[in-house]
């Protein structure tokens, strides 16, 4: 068995040598390798030059819940090396096996050249933990290219409210990955949980699949939050959890801030309460705490989501645009809540 | 780490001057070569010019660094458009010096900090942070961080709109600021966060909030440091709701601590805009904190002000009451001739114009444990509570006559901390 594989990688690499397009497939000693591949096609992750025929075993999914991301479209996909099998933990959170890969692609619509993807940022868990790496699409669309040190790029959209508008779309640094997708101080994924991608028959395909035991350990389900049959508390709160709580829990990147936004978070002043502020400098707005339950208008959580201004906006990375509707969400949801008269 | 010889295989490449290809296919020699002949010694250095693509080139070298190696930052200004990071271990970032090699943030669009380190055992060390719209330079969890001769800059002058710390470490063990200078933070100049084992000296802070803030954050150093013109001199804080709280064991010796007259610039919200223009050191609700061997001058409000948490809070593990000071051998230039917290006008006619410079909330009483043996009177404002109001106060003279003499331990770093900038 080693020494098949042993001569399968020397055929790919004999392969790639020859310049001749990678044989079809995913390329499992890529993923668990310690070489950083230069360009996205090598993986074999997908059939086409556009990355939009996932290879076998390259499984497509959405999120309940997903990130703002400068209203970008994005595609998802999940691929686990046969015969493996994902655990969770308590929190509901997909331990992949090594060999795993993540890949999620993303992209703006345009009515005179159909679907533009920009990048491709692919999460690889090998031996040593996982590794993220941005991958850039070329002009041509015919690859994607690793840039480690991120890129910027102008964007002209149009946004869901009919305003078009120009911007700088930037494309994070390998570190900046991990700005996110930091727990404990290790790459983690940040998406996949059991809350987040339970949407009736995604967990039972999976299952199906063989990625799960027999049984999917129970959990709760986060809405959509843009379901509006759904309450604005469970709305407001996921989306706060898919768009703030991977920096802001104990932890992760913003352990120190004291500010945790997770899903489960119970206590209210780490959810913000009355809570002071404690580095946010100018991003304070001059209000005296995260959330003024009643009082959106005094809310630091507001200020910086509405804001654009590095130094000032949350989240710190990935965000150029003010998402007016998650905006609006998260005011309902403050303006709702009963303040305390003797607070200030 | 700073004396240690430039080993003969170190790859010294510009990145400008190759193709990327080639530039790629040298790097991946280089790393095969190291890969072979492997061992410590073969740490590489990392040359980066200013110019075209400084933003890619720079971060480029501090993602591509190995444990070992130097990052050299060649003398000029290098224009950035979003924030940098550095996530790994045992690296050296080295500039031509802090008025020589410059990074600019004037044009930055993206980060909340200019530099942001996330690696344990890096030093920082001779180059300059200007104009961050967000923290200068920021290090969270790493351990063994060392700023040596470090600027940090906000070229306008004291502005709100100033990002809000100049060098920022947080949640991190062994810390190590040295002849670090930093101008016009709307925050704290140098602040140090929820951390332990920590020394700030040789150190300048100007035109700032704070100049020097330690916040809860346990067993610091300070000493040696010039905190001139900010609004206040040097803070020593604790707040609730924190992972880390319960700040105590920080001594404040041997520093200039004068002239601090520069009007509160910071936000409101932040608990540094509840600083009165013209305090010298402010320490809240800490325990086992020392102050001794001092300049203070010309400090409007007050050279020592030391109370308690004043704000509403719900926090059951928090205390917000100031115990066991211990003050001795300040020299006492003149102060609270123009006191900028309420109520302070009023008392200082009652005081016949001028406050005592040392002026204690009082809450404790003598059980509170302050000593000073100071040469100078102390007020205590003979409040029950912290957050008691101001205009209930019962003022008077206090005698703080325990023993005031130092006692807490000599903060020691890590050997290889100190020699990195020996």
């Amino acid at each position: 068995m080693v020494r098949f594989r042993l001569l399968l990688s020397l055929l790919c690499a004999a392969l790639l040598l020859g310049a001749n397009p990678p044989s079809p497939g995913v390329h499992d000693d890529l993923i668990g390798g310690d070489t950083l591949p230069q360009s996205l096609s090598e993986y074999g992750f997908f059939l086409d030059r556009a990355a939009t025929q996932p290879a076998p075993g390259v499984v497509p999914y959405r999120l309940n819940s997903p990130l703002f991301s400068d209203y970008a479209e994005k595609f998802r996909f999940a691929y686990v090396p046969q015969g493996k099998t994902v655990a969770t933990d308590a929190d509901g959170r997909l331990l992949f096996p090594v060999g795993s890969a993540l890949i999620k692609s993303f992209g703006y619509r345009y009515e005179d050249q159909g679907m533009r993807l920009l990048e491709t940022r692919v999460l690889l868990h090998r031996e040593s933990g996982w590794v993220a790496l941005p991958y850039v699409w070329n002009e041509d669309r015919s690859d994607a290219v690793l840039r480690r040190a991120g890129k910027r790029m102008d964007v002209n959209i149009v946004q869901p409210d009919g305003q078009a508008v120009a911007f700088s779309y930037a494309v994070p640094n390998q570190n900046q990955c991990k700005g996110c997708h930091a727990l404990k101080g290790e790459i983690t994924p940040i998406g996949p949980k059991l809350r987040n991608l339970d949407d009736g028959e995604r967990l039972a395909d999976w299952q199906q699949r063989g990625w799960f035991g027999d049984t999917v350990d129970a959990h709760e389900v986060m809405p959509d939050y843009a379901d509006i049959s759904e309450p604005v508390d469970y709305r407001a709160r996921a989306y706060l959890d898919v768009n703030c709580g991977h920096c802001h829990n104990r932890a992760g990147p913003a352990s120190n801030s004291g500010l945790y936004l997770t899903w489960e978070e119970a206590d209210p002043v780490a959810l913000g309460l009355y809570k002071r502020p404690v580095a946010a400098g100018r991003g304070s707005g001059g209000f005296e705490f995260a959330i003024e339950p009643g009082h959106p208008e005094r809310s630091i959580l507001i200020n910086r989501m509405e804001s654009t201004d590095p130094g000032v906006a949350m989240p710190e990375l990935g965000r150029a645009l003010v998402h007016g509707e998650g905006v609006d969400l998260i005011r309902e949801w403050i303006a709702a809540m009963p303040g305390k008269a003797e607070a200030k | 780490m700073g004396e240690r010889p430039i080993p003969q295989s170190a790859r010294l490449y510009k990145h400008e001057e190759l193709e990327p290809p080639m530039n790629r296919i040298i790097a991946s020699l280089a790393a095969s070569t190291m890969l072979l002949s492997a061992g410590s010694a073969m740490a590489a250095n990392h040359v980066v010019t200013a110019g075209d693509d400084a933003q890619e080139r720079l971060q480029e070298a501090l993602i591509v660094a190995e444990p070992g190696d130097e990052v050299i930052l060649e003398d000029g200004v290098f224009v950035l458009t979003d924030g940098l990071s550095l996530d790994v271990d045992n690296v050296t970032v080295r500039g031509a010096g802090p008025d020589k090699t410059v990074l600019s943030f004037k044009e930055q669009q993206g980060a909340g900090e200019g530099l942001l380190v996330t690696s344990d055992n890096v030093v920082l060390r001779d180059f300059a942070v200007e104009d961050t719209r967000g923290d200068g330079i920021k290090s969270k969890g790493a351990d063994q961080i060392v700023y040596y001769n470090i600027r940090v800059e906000w070229t306008g002058g004291p502005k709100e709109t100033n990002g809000a710390y100049g060098v920022y470490p947080v949640e991190s063990e062994n810390v190590l600021v040295d002849s670090v200078t930093v101008i016009g933070a709307s925050d704290a100049g140098i602040y140090v966060g929820q951390s332990r084992n920590i020394i700030v000296r040789n150190s300048v802070a100007r035109f700032n909030v704070a100049g020097i803030e330690i916040e809860n954050s346990f067993n610091a150093d300070v000493y040696g440091n010039s905190a001139i013109r900010n609004t206040g001199g040097i803070l020593v804080f604790d707040l609730p709701n924190l992972p880390q709280q319960g700040g105590h064991n920080v001594r404040l010796f041997d520093n200039i601590i004068a002239e601090n007259d520069t009007p509160n610039f910071a936000p409101a919200g932040n608990i540094v805009a509840s600083v009165p223009m013209g305090t010298g050191v402010m320490v809240m609700a800490n325990h086992d904190v020392e102050i001794f061997d001092n300049v203070f001058n010309d400090n409007a409000s007050s050279n020592i002000m030391i109370i308690g948490y004043r704000r509403a809070y719900e926090d059951v593990n928090y205390n917000p009451m100031v115990r066991n000071v211990r003050i001795s051998d300040n020299a006492h230039g003149k102060a609270g001739y123009d006191p900028q917290f309420d109520g302070g006008a009023m008392l200082a006619q009652a005081f016949g114009g001028t406050l005592p410079p040392i002026v204690w909330d009082g809450v404790g009483g003598e059980a509170a444990g302050m000593a000073s043996s100071d040469n100078v009177p102390v007020l205590s404002l003979g409040l029950e509570t912290s957050d008691q109001p101001v205009e209930q106060a019962q003022p008077g003279l206090a005698s703080l006559s325990g023993d005031a003499t130092p006692v807490l331990p000599v903060i020691v770093l890590p050997e290889a901390m100190e020699a990195a900038i020996r």
